[in-house]
């Protein structure tokens, strides 16, 4: 094979790296040798264990059904308070997602404050808000529920704000030209652009609320988690095998829904 | 530039004003639709100054094309009419309503009277084309019931179903509008155009992605709507030969200004190619 001619030379495959990036790769390494000890990860104490999870796994089979109706109305209000606080915090995210979305917020100062809470939303922990309305409204599904409507709000808002910005910007230039206000903008130019994409975080919020109304439960704000708790605290690891197994189904149930919503939207018409 | 003003039939009054053929040989009586005075547009990141004391007319009903190089400012001067990017200085006047001094309500009122289709159609995606054809409704106020076809009344749907048939797609009003082929999506862009009812119609580019053949006919589209309606039609156009046959009047942009100004027929393809030079 004839060497094809070239002025400029070929790039070596791997160079040394600079000062920098080596200095950052050992600052990184020994970080996360002190966050192993941190942690307290234990070789000697995981085979310890082992014996114990073989005791617990035999205790869960069979599991039991003695308690199977009072279960499944834990798990149906389970997937009750994540279906509610999902939709409540979809609806309350759009607004949000408009003011903090920088093409069409109507002043930066706005679009700073509704990012700002929308994060704060985000950042604090489900189990912190969760015991907040606890403490706030009593133990009980309403607390669970409020809980997920912060939390849907901190994860949708801000994605729905993005989806809103990465929209092509045509369609609504064209509904500017023709004098069409704000909210027609928004309405008919920015949404069904962004709808797609929106629908797709709805599902996973939708999937996420499921997943946490279950932890939710631990600290009282009711649902399938508290149920699980008892029977943990009651060392019936059969009943919590049972209940296991529900969560196994709903969460495996809803993320089926949610994928073939998400394909049937996709082909759908949206008006 | 003096050469392409001797191969060019620009005219300039005595106030320095440019006057064209048109304006000179139409009768007094007719109507001005649009009216630029002195516009001015200067980008500011980069300072780059893309034209400075563009003054025409267009009077009612005229079929008016836009050219010029790349970068000369067509699109820009076509949007600064409506002021969807704005003028540095200039007035501009469509219809005898002041668009340079108007803002919120009363600009949005005045731009209800102006179709403006777009190089790329720029229709909502995933609605259907009535919808998108709905939408034009917004220009008169209707909000809600312009949103979707589902929401609109009896007579508004009949009548965008009425524009869809004026451009010939009125058997694919139920179709999603992201499903149609260019020159469709471009023809539901006029119709949706047309739900405004407008008296001037701006057209930036229209058939720059279309196929010839597409193209032709979206031309031909427009030109029986500015003859059959008396649409006021001024349009941006890279090809040359579309620049004449389907308009009354040619406007060149070069150099930062308006080089040209000359009745369509006045004019040849090797003519206007003086303004690419």
């Amino acid at each position: 094979m004839a060497e094809p001619s070239t002025s400029s030379a070929l790039p070596l495959r791997f160079e040394a790296p600079s000062f920098v990036r080596a200095a950052a790769f050992a600052l990184f390494l020994g970080f996360f040798l002190w966050s192993l000890a941190g942690a307290e990860i234990s070789i000697r104490e995981l085979l310890a264990g082992i014996p114990n999870m073989g005791v617990i796994a035999s205790e869960m089979v069979p599991p039991a059904t003695d308690r199977f109706v009072p279960m499944l109305q834990s798990v149906l209000v389970t997937f009750q308070m994540a279906l509610v606080g999902t939709v409540v915090g979809v609806l309350l995210s759009v607004p949000l997602a408009v003011l903090a979305a920088r093409n069409l917020t109507p002043h930066p100062v706005i679009y700073s404050a509704v990012r700002s809470l929308v994060s704060f939303f985000r950042t604090v922990p489900d189990l912190a808000w969760a015991l907040f309305f606890v403490a706030s409204v009593g133990l009980g599904p309403f607390a669970g529920t409020l809980t997920l409507i912060v939390d849907t709000i901190g994860f949708c808002a801000r994605f729905f704000a993005e989806n809103m910005e990465e929209v092509d910007p045509g369609p609504s230039e064209a509904l500017s030209a023709m004098g069409a206000n704000r909210l027609d903008i928004v309405v008919c130019g920015v949404l069904p652009g962004a709808m797609p994409a929106m629908i797709n975080t709805s599902l996973f919020a939708l999937e996420k609320a499921v997943r946490s109304s279950v932890v939710l439960g631990l600290v009282g704000a009711g649902g399938i988690g508290a149920e699980l708790a008892v029977s943990m605290e009651m060392f019936r690891y059969d009943q919590a095998a049972m209940i296991v197994l529900m969560i196994f189904v709903l969460v495996l149930g809803v993320e089926r829904f949610s994928s073939a919503a998400r394909a049937r939207f996709i082909t759908g018409n949206d008006d | 530039m003096e050469a392409l003003a001797r191969e060019l039939p620009l005219e300039r009054d005595d106030q320095g004003e440019s006057v064209g053929e048109i304006a000179r040989l139409s009768p007094k009586a007719v109507p001005i639709a649009l009216q630029v005075r002195g516009l001015h547009k200067t980008f500011s990141d980069g300072n780059v100054e893309v034209f400075r004391d563009v003054s025409f007319d267009v009077p009612e009903g005229q079929a008016v094309a836009l050219i010029g190089a790349n970068g000369a400012g067509k699109s820009t001067l076509l949007r600064c009419c409506l002021r969807l990017i704005e003028p540095d200085d200039g007035d501009i006047t469509i219809n005898g309503l002041d668009l340079s001094r108007q803002s919120g309500r009363a600009l949005r009122k005045s731009r209800a009277r102006v179709g403006f289709v777009f190089q790329k159609h720029n229709l909502a995606p995933r609605l259907s084309v009535l919808t998108n054809v709905c939408h034009g409704g917004l220009a008169q106020g209707r909000g809600l019931r312009a949103w979707s076809h589902r929401l609109a009344k009896r007579q508004q749907r009949e009548f965008a179903l009425h524009c869809l048939d004026q451009v010939g797609l009125a058997d694919l009003a139920s179709r999603r509008a992201d499903h149609l082929s260019g020159g469709q999506s471009q023809r539901v862009a006029i119709a949706r155009a047309l739900m405004q009812e407008p008296d001037v119609l701006f057209a930036d580019e229209p058939v720059a992605s279309l196929d010839p053949h597409a193209g032709e006919e979206i031309m031909k589209l427009f030109r029986s709507l500015n003859q059959g309606k008396g649409l006021t039609f001024v349009f941006v156009s890279h090809q040359l030969d579309h620049a004449l046959d389907y308009s009354d009047r040619v406007l060149g942009l070069k150099d930062r200004g308006l080089a040209l100004d000359s009745l369509s027929a006045h004019q040849t393809v090797t003519s206007l190619r003086g303004l690419y030079g």
